[in-house]
């Protein structure tokens, strides 16, 4: 099964181990992957702060890359739900790019939700040991409409205990732009979201937006620097979590 | 107008924000509300086997209103005056507090007694009353308070939630010469005997109207403590305040939006008092007013009714959203400057008061989706925050600078060429600066671009590799296999095909 695989920005910058992680589980089930030359980012951080005319070249190029392919899967819940669903409101009307969106619409997949509902597997072989919670983020949980995979595949990670955080769907402040625009308000809410987590006593928060994710640890790492971390908690994108236990 | 009633404090968000946040006992206090209410919101909801569909039923009945609002507008008013009341018809907020001033005239009275309601807030009456000569008790135990401090409302409908029980007493000694605790009790019962005088001495009762009933001309009145009751029983005349979008056409749709609007507001199944109020006292009945005036307010609302807003009008002002909002929970209502705050004020604000002062407000919002999730009338909140930030920019608010940065990302990120220049082996920049600490940590915030974020959390390096890069070298790894020599990939296919020949043979 061929697959074009779609990395999100961050991980391709900042974190190529989840994608790598996420391409040897994907690759393990049998899938052939593919990364599109010229993809680069889906637009959103654009899109979201109000600059649609800005986000149109991204938008262009994202479609230009995956168009030609069947199957489309992306390691970021809120990527997926933006060229899933937004990409039609700002070009859905476009004669060239419109039909092209409303294709891609129908076959893009969040990296869990492949796993689950098209591959229809929950469990792929992984170990962990350790309790672990799940910050479920809001794009992706609540647009998308994505809620049960990443748990049915936690539950089936050898090891693993899930432990489920207080407010676990809550925005942790992260929002794009937010977190810079507003540096005040979202320090507030990432705080609150990494004191719920740790108050599980969790030893990996895991997650399937980076973006999110690179919030929450940023925190953390903070926290660890000023002496305020009451113990430490290992920062995992889901994929790396389904990737363990495999290396030997 | 010279000043707006709808923005009570127009310092900049920022600093608006950190007053919120310096104020620790109003920061816990909303966020103990918020985990209550919700709590008990969602233990309602689910407790329903029908609660998600009488949203949709709730937010297609006030969506045919706002389709239909000339009819149901003449409907309800036809229905009103039928039952005695008359009713006004108020373009503007100063053509309403004009109204209301001339029916004090005509009565002769220089006070009322008045229960909560939002949309005189929003056209200030109080104020205008207070100018030309009459004063308004406000007789809600929350507006009460507020009214005594000079405080303004946190929350829409649980206004005074940055009180505690001891700066109420505090305040009801400084201002009332109240003797006793902080118990609830007591306090409630010094006021309940100090109000007491004003409502039998009233000539005028002023109180809001959560829903007009089309097919009846009914004014219904949802409240947690029957003050509401008394205003509008003892008073000879009536004074009915409502936003002209208001309406529901029947009883029965009037069930459906109440049976949601109680939960979603406060998180119980009813409320302590209902009424439905319908024209004035007939020939011989003992209680109610003699005069029922009906003020229905536009201020606006056509515009929004004709513009890209027009989901907004469905909101029946519930608080639901702010209950569930994220932002909320730490700004508080305070934070947002505006009678109308969370994301329903969001929302709001800008559109009754243009976006010249409110152009920071829809950036109090993560867009994280969790008010859509409470709203009982599927107003797309977050949809239409976004909006706003849409047509700020189209307007060219945020300002040259920030346009030029997003267009330059723009370019980056929609050409592959420019971002490997940016991003690939020979950025060197953020690695520079992380130095032996090997991330951005605190000593960074004082670099304008990187103070948002590392004021408060550490930011990671660029990667040496890119993902693409190592991608482009990677070998891929073997599948796992099956006895019959098939992954799971090959398994799905081959469902997929099977389903595909069996769907088309059928």
């Amino acid at each position: 099964m061929k697959i074009a695989f779609f990395p999100q920005c961050m991980i391709d910058m900042f974190y190529p181990e989840v994608g790598e992680a996420a391409v040897r589980v994907l690759e393990r089930l049998g899938c052939e992957l593919i990364v599109p030359k010229n993809q680069v980012c889906c637009g959103q951080p654009l899109m979201n702060a109000g600059y649609v005319e800005e986000a149109l070249p991204a938008i262009r190029s994202i479609v230009d890359a995956y168009a030609p392919y069947d199957v489309v899967v992306t390691p970021s819940g809120s990527c997926a739900y933006a060229i899933k669903c937004d990409y039609e409101k700002y070009l859905g009307a476009d004669p060239e790019y419109g039909p092209k969106i409303k294709e891609l619409a129908g076959k893009i997949y969040e990296f869990t939700e492949f796993i689950v509902d098209y591959l229809g597997v929950t469990n792929v072989g992984a170990k962990l040991d350790g309790k672990v919670t799940l910050h479920k983020s809001c794009h992706m949980t609540r647009l998308l409409g994505v809620k049960e995979p990443p748990l049915q595949l936690l539950e089936n990670v050898e090891g693993l205990e899930y432990v489920e955080m207080e407010a676990a769907d809550r925005c942790c402040g992260f929002g794009g732009v937010f977190s810079v625009k507003e540096p005040e308000i979202s320090e507030q809410m990432v705080r609150e979201k990494a004191e719920l987590a740790l108050a599980t006593g969790a030893d990996y928060l895991v997650g399937c937006d980076q973006a999110c994710l690179m919030n929450i640890k940023g925190c953390l790492d903070r926290m660890e620097a000023e002496g305020v971390l009451p113990h430490p908690m290992k920062v995992m994108h889901i994929a790396e979590v389904l990737d363990s236990g495999k290396e030997a | 107008m010279t000043t707006s009633h709808v923005i009570y404090d127009d310092a900049p968000l920022r600093d608006r924000v950190k007053n919120a946040l310096a104020d620790d006992f109003k920061h816990n206090a909303i966020k103990t509300a918020q985990d209550t209410i919700v709590g008990n919101r969602n233990k309602c909801a689910a407790a329903d086997p029908l609660w998600e569909d009488l949203r949709w039923e709730a937010a297609y009945i006030r969506n045919h209103v706002l389709e239909n609002l000339d009819y149901y507008i003449r409907e309800f008013a036809t229905n009103a005056q039928a039952a005695g009341a008359q009713v006004h018809f108020a373009p503007t907020a100063e053509d309403a507090v004009e109204c209301a001033l001339d029916i004090f005239e005509e009565v002769k009275a220089t006070s009322c007694v008045k229960s909560k309601s939002m949309v005189t807030e929003e056209i200030g009456l109080n104020e205008y009353l207070e100018e030309h000569g009459v004063h308004a008790i406000e007789t809600d135990c929350a507006e009460n308070i507020l009214q005594t401090a000079g405080s303004k409302p946190s929350h829409i409908v649980v206004p005074a939630l940055h009180f505690n029980r001891d700066s109420i007493r505090d305040l009801y000694r400084e201002k009332k010469g109240y003797a006793g605790s902080n118990s609830p009790e007591e306090i409630t019962k010094f006021l309940r005997s100090n109000l007491r005088e004003e409502f039998l001495a009233a000539k005028v009762g002023v109180t809001g109207c959560n829903f007009g009933v089309a097919e009846t001309g009914s004014c219904t009145l949802v409240t947690n403590e029957g003050n509401a009751r008394m205003a509008v029983t003892v008073p000879e005349t009536q004074i009915v305040v409502m936003g002209a979008e208001r309406i529901v056409p029947d009883l029965r749709s009037l069930d459906t939006l109440v049976t949601l609007l109680v939960p979603s507001a406060v998180g119980s199944k009813i409320t302590s008092s209902f009424q439905v109020n319908t024209g004035a006292a007939k020939d011989g009945e003992a209680d109610g007013p003699k005069n029922v005036h009906i003020i229905m307010v536009n201020n606006g609302r056509s515009d929004i009714l004709a513009g890209e807003f027009r989901d907004m009008l469905r909101c029946i002002r519930c608080g639901a959203c702010m209950n569930n909002c994220p932002v909320y929970r730490h700004i508080t209502g305070h934070g947002y400057g505006s009678i109308y705050p969370g994301p329903m004020g969001v929302v709001l604000t800008p559109l009754l008061e243009g976006y010249e002062n409110t152009d920071k407000l829809p950036y109090a919002c993560s867009l994280c989706g969790a008010c859509d999730d409470m709203c009982p009338v599927r107003v797309p909140l977050h949809e239409l925050i976004h909006q706003h930030k849409i047509n700020l920019v189209e307007e060219n608010h945020p300002g040259v600078p920030e346009r030029a940065a997003f267009d330059m990302a723009g370019k980056v990120l929609g050409n592959r060429r420019l971002y490997d220049l940016a991003t690939g082996s020979g950025a060197l920049g953020l690695k520079i600066l992380g130095g032996s600490y090997g991330a951005l940590g605190a000593s960074t915030a004082w670099i304008p671009v990187l103070r948002g974020w590392t004021s408060s959390r550490d930011m990671d390096l660029l990667a040496d590799v890119r993902f693409r890069d190592w991608f482009r070298k990677h070998d891929a790894v073997a599948p796992e296999l099956d006895e019959q020599g098939r992954s799971v990939a090959d398994r799905a296919e081959e469902a997929r095909k099977a389903s595909q020949e069996g769907g088309a043979r059928a």
